[in-house]
Formats: C-alpha cells, structure tokens, sequence
C-alpha cells in the first residue's frame, strides 16, 4: 500500500487528463517530424538548422519536452507507486520510492535545460 | 499494517493473457524511451552543433551499433505510441468488452510489428 501522495496534481483526473493530451501532442510532434525524416533523404545541416531555429519549430519542440516531463511523470509516478510497494520491498519502500522519483525529476530537469540549450543555442 | 491482510490478485499465480502484456509491454517501452531520450538528445544537440557535428551524427548512424540502437529506441516510440492510440480509442468506449480488449491487444502487437520492421528497413 501506498500511504504517501507525491502526485503532482494531487488529483487522478487531473494527471489523466494530463497524460491524454500530452500524448496527442506528442504523437503529432514525433510523426510529424520522423515523417520529415523519412521524407527528406537527403538532408544537409543547412536545412536542418534552418528548420529549428525557425521561432515556431523552437516553441513547438520545447513545448514537446515539456509535455515528455508531464507525460514521463504520470507514467513514472504511477509506475512507482505501482510497484515500489511495501509488499515488494518491505519497510524501506516509502524511501526507495521517493530516491525513484526524485531521480526521475532530476532527469526531466535536465532533459529540459538541455533541450533550450539546444533550442537557443542555434 | 496487517500482513495477515487477503490478496485478492496475486500476479504471480496468474498466466498473463495478451492484453495483459501488452499493457505491460506499454509501460516497459515508456521507461525504457525516457532513457533513450538522453540519446536522441545528445545526438540531436550533435547534429545542430556544427556542419561537422552533423557529419558525424551522419557517420555514427551508418555504424552497425548505432544503428541498432536507434532501432532499438524506435521500436519503443513505435510500440509505446500504437498501444497508446489503443489507450485513447479504448478511453472513446470502443473495445472495452473482453473480446475487444483481445482484438486490440492483437491488432496492436501486428500493427507494431509492422511499423518497427518499416522502421528497421528504413535505417538499413
């Protein structure tokens, strides 16, 4: 049983709802952009640079890594308190579970800073 | 708390059926799509760093190994987006019966079969 709430939303519905619509844009941005891949063989570092510092590819790609943290969250806190579980792990799993999903905002974090380097760094 | 406490499902007694696993198949490719993030990220930031870096991004991709594992991640991305789409139409009501869950289960484990050999003809 999980006794502690680290949910951001402090609310189910909220976090689905959450995960829905973070996974339509996502889904979009990523065909989207493996259909420009496989539609563009032979692409020269001109145009791929071109294509993402243009100002609407730059907000539309963070706003993806912004929806991946959202949406790694839901994922990886429900993955979390699904399985990291004081029937599996016994009196330690309330620390263990907590060392997990801080280690995964820190990864978001870090995701996030990168990908505006990236971005801004054009 | 009780230990004495009933399990109602003890998973491990169970045989998963095919919709069980791709359920769990869905959430083992989205843990495993957060770490190779930190691949395509780095690759992507490679790429963008210079015409050279893009050269090299360019000459890594036709290394056997890279190749694989850049199939390996987009096989997850691939998986984990079709049982995602089976998640929004099955949240629209459709299939929510227990043949529809298998006929989606099916359809997912085919159609991700498929897209992920595409995928891999088009990297080779």
């Amino acid at each position: 049983m999980v006794t502690n709430v680290t949910s951001f939303g402090r609310s189910g519905l909220y976090d689905w709802v959450v995960q829905r619509l973070t996974a339509v844009y996502l889904a979009m941005y990523f065909v989207g952009l493996l259909g420009y891949l496989a539609f563009s063989p032979e692409l020269s570092f001109e145009q791929w640079r071109d294509l993402f510092s243009a100002t609407w590819m730059r907000i539309a790609s963070l706003f993806a890594l912004v929806a991946l943290c959202a949406h790694a969250w839901v994922g990886l806190w429900t993955i979390s308190t699904d399985y990291l579980t004081s029937d599996l792990l016994g009196s330690k799993a309330s620390v263990i579970r907590f060392a997990f999903q801080s280690a995964c905002v820190i990864v978001m974090f870090i995701y996030l800073v990168w990908g505006i380097q990236i971005l801004w760094g054009l | 708390m009780n230990d004495k406490r009933p399990k109602n499902l003890d998973f491990s007694t169970l045989r998963l059926p095919l919709p069980a696993i791709t359920s769990i198949l869905h959430r083992v490719s989205g843990v495993f799509i957060f770490a190779g993030v930190a691949v395509l990220l780095w690759l992507f930031s490679e790429s963008l760093s210079s015409s050279e870096g893009f050269a090299r991004v360019d000459s890594w991709l036709s290394m056997p190994i890279t190749k694989l594992l850049i199939w390996a991640i987009l096989s997850g991305l691939l998986y984990h987006l079709i049982a995602g789409i089976k998640h929004l139409v099955m949240d629209l009501g459709i299939g929510e019966t227990l043949s529809g869950a298998q006929t989606g289960a099916r359809l997912v484990v085919a159609l991700s079969i498929i897209a992920i050999v595409m995928s891999g003809v088009w990297l080779w």
